[in-house]
């Protein structure tokens, strides 16, 4: 039996490419790596070089240099300061009732149960809705004429001539600064509630069991093992959660897009939509290119900031 | 002929030598068992065997074929693994064919061969079993099967026994042998079970720290270690060490006995041991003893059978003696073999 | 005194899987009633906006498919669904394979940088990609929805099947390379089989994305016969200031149950992804 008889019956006889795990480990890579510069990369570069021409959709060339004008222009554009502060808001409000909720939430899927299966398609519901549907679904359920959250308000008799929050029969909820923001604020809970459940969960499983054990025996109550324990414990996961989350919520245009447009006026606007407005309905490509960099800074800092965290914590 | 043999084979990781230059020749049909303990390199060494991995220096010939950088599919080559690495997506029938698929065989050939090894292990009855269904001696028996379906040249044994029960593992270690014993094919079973190793192999390879400490028949491993690693490795319980001035002296336990009679010129060495157990293990008894006071205790280990054990008592001291040709030296500093030492 | 404590721990963890089962579904159940309300039922504030004051009609789901252009975006999303898996499989399993086995240390550790490319929001890219787009002329097609979505699955789709592979042992692998196989059959006939859990959380991702994108849908594509469901509902059912309200609603619930049926089930595997922590893919 010399090493001969392998190549019986087919099979390359010599060593090639499908052998070298250096060249064929290449050769699979290069597909993907080719790709992602060429529609990632390369944008991300034009999106910088963007910003500092003079390019619009009639003349897409990246011709005129024009330095920082386009960031200095779009900072004295009024729009602009209701979108930054408005995005820092509606992220920062998001966050802390999302984060509260799914802490909540994961404690109690935590346990195991029978029929588990259908309350986890429930809750998922939300998250699995494609935004710009879940945007048309509350755009009728705030809806300034129809809306069933009045009809309820109006029964128990919180809405409507002489309540607490009447006269009015109808709360105009995209009609209004504030209230337009809250509701912005408040469909980005409802549709991440399950993303952040579902990280915070994946955290609280990998906790081991003797620690609640040791304090079942130690007859510690509901809330203080919560807190004292379980909340802790969670650190680094709440880090991770934060991080989707307010990525999820700082980049969204769609919920404006749908529901208030960014009105009345200005004064709903959130960054990412304004850059939409600006570079593709306006067709000034550069001006829109500018206002979309601005987000980039805090976006990478807090992606940094989060995962460096997150090692530092893991690594303990 | 199905030799195997390793020239001056090296392994650097970074600044780290794996392996630190090797040479081995192994004859064909032999069982050579490569023992050593975790981190010795004897790993390494195997997968460099197989083609799994290149190494940094050296060369590696099968058959008197230069086979150093060819890739494992062209070296004929068949493995074992620790966990058996069974194909968890395939049934047993499918895991022993693998190989011939791989080679293109034609089906009926297949089917004949995998009945052959199937039928030689003993495992026909779990053909349609996938893995994750079989007992750990079962895998180990369908992961025999797939190595042998394809007549290799030389057999690769990465620690196979260590994943299963105690019990199991001695009728396994027999069994193994005998495979080799009917099969005839070149054996390199790696193992850090000394029991294995010394009841396994036609000869053995001590490793440690990269490199290859000895070779030889376990018989002369056992009687005649070429230095203190070995010397402590091989043996249940280890020898016995004892530093002199200039040199150490190494006795194995089996060998101690009370001293009878005074003292004389037979040159044996005579110890002065004070007793601290006595272990009772069944077939004999282990005996625990001091020698020297203070700082200076050494502790010895002896075994001996129970009419001799009766002569002594916990506690007390004894006069224990090893006959001149039951004695080793090795050098203090070395730690390797030397043949005489001026009584 | 005990076992009154047990009683109102489970009323207490039945109030609170309510409580959250109901925030979470109540749009959408109320949203399904809507579909099959009459327009004199739906368009009277008076009305008790859960009940049927009228007899449920099919009209409005039957208008959807007959009336509007929603069959049109049905297909569309199914075909850009469909081309995304495929090119999303084709270029990220050699890729995480790769990484994983093949290029040594760095490449497993990459799972950050990965990780990172998926974090960049489209809102950041998405005006300089709609000029490369335009430059090649792909603008108003479903092509240009083809091209730029796997810029979002492939990062992802890379990461989570990079952590499978690194989880397999390596030792199946290698012994197919004993048994004859060069590394590229070791990767076809042992490792892609047993990768298929994974593969599969991907073809599941890689499909919901087209469906579920708004943002590159209205940037790349403004005419109607190009529109997919996320795009093409919320502009289309719109006609000037009537809103069709209700075939809006049928539209929604066509693509979001069966989405949540699929995620629901892939609810384990979820968590499980996110337990190899993006920071733990070292």
């Amino acid at each position: 039996m010399s090493a001969s008889e392998t190549t019986v019956g087919g099979g390359r006889a010599r060593p090639g490419a499908g052998d070298r795990g250096g060249l064929l480990g290449g050769l699979m890579l290069a597909p993907a790596i080719v790709y992602i510069i060429a529609l990632v990369g390369v944008p991300f570069v034009l999106a910088i070089a963007l910003s500092v021409s003079n390019a619009t959709v009639g003349a897409p060339g990246i011709h005129g240099f024009v330095g920082l004008a386009n960031f200095a222009s779009a900072l004295h554009n009024a729009a602009f300061g209701f979108a930054l502060r408005n995005s820092i808001i509606v992220t920062l409000a998001t966050l802390i009732v999302t984060i509260v909720l799914a802490v909540g939430e994961s404690e109690l899927l935590a346990h195991h149960f029978r029929g588990k299966w259908i309350w986890q398609i429930l809750i998922i519901l939300p998250w699995a809705m494609p935004v710009s549907l879940a945007a048309v679904n509350w755009l009728w359920l705030l809806d300034s004429q129809f809306s069933p959250v009045d009809w309820i308000l109006r029964q128990v008799h919180l809405l409507g001539p002489g309540t607490l929050w009447g006269p009015a029969n109808h709360m105009y909820y995209y009609g209004r600064e504030w209230l337009g923001l809250g509701s912005i604020t408040a469909i980005n809970v409802w549709r991440l509630l399950p993303l952040a459940t579902i990280i915070v969960l994946a955290g609280r499983t990998s906790i081991p069991h003797d620690i609640y054990e040791q304090a079942q025996v130690d007859g510690a109550g509901f809330f203080r093992v919560l807190l004292r324990i379980t909340v802790p414990a969670l650190g680094p996961i709440l880090i991770v959660v934060t991080m989707f989350t307010a990525l999820m919520v700082f980049g969204d245009m769609t919920l404006v897009a749908i529901t208030t447009h960014g009105g009345p006026g200005y004064t709903t606007q959130l960054l990412p939509y304004w850059a939409f407005v600006q570079g593709i309905e306006g067709g000034a490509l550069s001006q829109g290119a500018a206002v979309a960099l601005f987000m980039f800074p805090i976006l990478l800092a807090a992606a940094i900031f989060a995962l460096r965290l997150a090692f530092r914590s893991a690594n303990q | 002929m199905a030799t195997l043999e390793l020239r001056r084979i090296e392994k650097h990781y970074g600044g780290v030598h794996a392996v630190d230059g090797i040479d081995l020749q192994i004859a064909d049909g032999e069982f050579l068992a490569i023992l050593g303990p975790s981190g010795c390199g004897k790993s390494t060494t195997m997968r460099m065997i197989a083609g799994l991995e290149p190494p940094t220096h050296g060369d590696i010939l099968i058959g008197g074929e230069v086979v150093t950088h060819l890739p494992p599919r062209l070296r004929n080559v068949s493995m074992v693994f620790q966990s058996y690495a069974l194909y968890p997506h395939m049934s047993v029938a499918e895991n022993i064919a693998f190989p011939l698929r791989v080679r293109h065989v034609a089906r009926a050939a297949r089917e004949q061969k995998v009945a052959w090894a199937a039928g030689l292990m003993g495992i026909e009855k779990l053909l349609q079993r996938r893995p994750a269904r079989l007992s750990g001696g079962e895998k180990q028996k369908v992961a025999l099967a797939r190595a042998l379906v394809r007549d290799p040249t030389l057999f690769v044994f990465d620690e196979p026994l260590s994943s299963l029960d105690a019990k199991v593992r001695a009728m396994a270690r027999s069994e193994l042998r005998l495979l080799h014993d009917r099969t005839g094919i070149t054996t390199v079973y790696v193992t850090h079970d000394q029991i294995e190793a010394l009841g396994m192999g036609d000869r053995i390879a001590i490793m440690e720290a990269g490199r290859v400490r000895q070779v030889g028949t376990p018989q002369e491993l056992y009687a005649h270690p070429a230095d203190t690693f070995v010397a402590s490795f091989l043996g249940t319980p280890p020898m016995n060490l004892m530093e002199r001035e200039d040199h150490i002296v190494g006795f194995r336990p089996e060998f101690v006995h009370v001293a009878t009679g005074a003292g004389g010129d037979d040159g044996a060495l005579r110890i002065p041991a004070k007793i601290f157990e006595l272990e009772f293990l069944g077939a004999d008894w282990q005996v625990y003893a001091h020698v020297g006071d203070g700082d200076d205790t050494h502790r010895i280990l002896a075994r001996m059978d129970a009419d001799e054990v009766k002569q002594l008592r916990v506690g007390e001291t004894a006069e224990l003696a090893v006959r001149r040709d039951h004695l080793r030296y090795f050098d203090k500093a070395t730690g390797r073999r030397i043949e005489h030492v001026g009584v | 005194m005990a076992v009154i404590r047990k009683i109102l721990r489970r009323i207490g963890f039945w109030l609170g899987m309510a409580f959250f089962a109901l925030f979470a579904v109540f749009p959408i159940v109320w949203m399904l009633i809507s579909t099959f309300k009459q327009d004199g039922d739906l368009y009277n504030a008076a009305n008790n906006p859960f009940l049927f004051n009228l007899p449920p009609t099919l009209k409005n789901i039957t208008f959807l498919f007959t009336g509007t252009n929603y069959p049109t975006f049905l297909l569309n999303s199914l075909v850009i669904g469909v081309l995304v898996v495929i090119i999303t499989l084709l270029l990220s399993v050699p890729a995480a394979y790769s990484l994983s086995r093949l290029v040594g240390r760095w490449g497993e550790r990459s799972s950050i940088a990965i990780f990172f490319v998926y974090l960049i929001p489209p809102t950041l890219l998405f005006i300089p990609l709609f000029q490369v787009i335009s430059a090649i002329d792909a603008a108003n097609t479903i092509w240009a929805l083809v091209l730029v979505y796997p810029t979002i699955t492939v990062p992802f789709c890379t990461w989570l099947l990079l952590g499978f592979f690194k989880s397999m042992p390596r030792e199946m692998e290698e012994a197919a390379l004993i048994d004859g196989c060069s590394r590229w059959q070791a990767f076809l006939r042992i490792a892609l089989p047993m990768a298929w859990p994974g593969i599969g959380t991907c073809i599941v991702f890689a499909f919901a994305l087209p469906l579920s994108d708004y943002i590159y849908a209205a940037t790349f594509v403004s005419s109607t016969s190009a529109m997919t469901i996320s795009s093409g509902v919320p502009t289309e059912l719109i006609r000037g200031d009537v809103y069709y309200w209700q075939s809006l609603m049928a539209a929604a619930a066509i693509v979001t149950i069966p989405l949540a049926i699929a995620y629901g089930l892939l609810f384990g595997k979820l968590v499980r992804g996110f337990q190899t922590e993006p920071a733990s893919g070292v």
